[in-house]
């Protein structure tokens, strides 16, 4: 059964496309979700896109974590779905505290964009399962609040249970701990800061964000079984 | 009654501050010696209906928490007139 890939598109998101084209050609249907609707009935895997939802107006995803959608988000999240936040999506789930912690302004108060290199941390998860542990990614990223923070015992709790899924190789803008993609709790709600959907062609100059939206398709799959089974 | 309120956000102390720490580089170069701990906020007024300063006090400070601030990085204080 294909799995159904629902892309929020906010006023102001504007990687809802190379969402939907990566995963498209990965072999999923893929659905506009507009944000002010309030059902994702018949979506399996939730992606809030990169952009600047709402203009980023007061914070970087403060006012769309507001948005009608948002609801619907949190409960297909809570019935087990997967969600992905890629850059204002991460910010987008940090501000709905969907995932823990806050995207600051870089470091080097420089808009970022370029290509950089991710190390996987944790190739047990549902999105980066078709990686190895350890794995180096090329993948770009394209922020200026990417400047991921979260107090010490919330960093020390993500460490302890495997939860920062991506760190950058050099970190890139002063993220806490080089974290570039964290997961929530359950596992099944992950944020990164970089695009794995703009690394899915060589002719763009990387395939690895294949395996990053390939593995969430895959347990999508692996979850369609178990219910056919079931 | 009406009120206005006066809402300062600013960085939490201990969480670095980029555009405090451009702007202190920035200021001896202009001459202006002796200048540290320089942190960057936002100044958010408002104005609004309320029973007694109590019930404005107590709807500010929920708007602060599930919107004009950001608990985790952000701190804020209410002046309210």
């Amino acid at each position: 059964m294909t799995a159904t890939v629902g892309v929020v598109v906010f006023p102001g998101s504007n990687c809802d496309l190379d969402a939907q084209r990566a995963f498209a050609d990965l072999g999923a249907d893929v659905r506009m979700v507009w944000h002010e609707e309030t059902s994702l009935d018949g979506i399996d895997l939730v992606v809030l896109p990169g952009g600047f939802a709402h203009g980023d107006y007061l914070r970087t995803g403060a006012l769309a974590r507001f948005s009608p959608v948002m609801d619907a988000v949190i409960e297909h999240a809570e019935r087990g779905g997967l969600v992905a936040g890629i850059c204002n999506g991460f910010q987008i789930l940090c501000e709905a505290g969907m995932l823990p912690g806050a995207l600051r302004k870089n470091a080097g108060l420089k808009f970022l964009c370029k290509w950089v290199d991710l190390r996987v941390e944790n190739a047990s998860t549902p999105f980066t399962a078709r990686a190895e542990p350890g794995q180096i990614l090329r993948i770009p990223i394209n922020h200026f609040e990417g400047n991921w923070y979260c107090d010490a015992d919330q960093l020390e709790e993500l460490k302890a249970n495997d939860r920062v899924v991506l760190r950058y190789a050099d970190n890139p803008n002063g993220s806490l701990d080089d974290v570039a993609g964290i997961v929530n709790e359950r596992g099944n709600v992950f944020g990164l800061m970089p695009h794995p959907e703009r690394a899915c062609e060589s002719l763009l100059g990387s395939e690895d964000g294949r395996l990053i939206l390939g593995s969430m398709l895959d347990h999508v799959a692996a979850q369609h079984e178990l219910s056919v089974a079931g | 009654m009406t009120f206005t309120a006066h809402v300062n956000v600013m960085l939490k102390p201990g969480i670095a501050d980029p555009q405090g720490q451009t702007i202190e580089k920035a200021l001896p170069v202009l001459g202006y010696e002796g200048v540290g701990d320089v942190r960057v906020g936002k100044r958010i007024e408002l104005r609004l209906d309320a029973a007694d300063e109590s019930d404005a006090r107590d709807k500010v400070d929920a708007m602060c928490k599930q919107l004009l601030s950001n608990p985790v990085i952000e701190s804020y204080e209410v002046d309210l007139t």
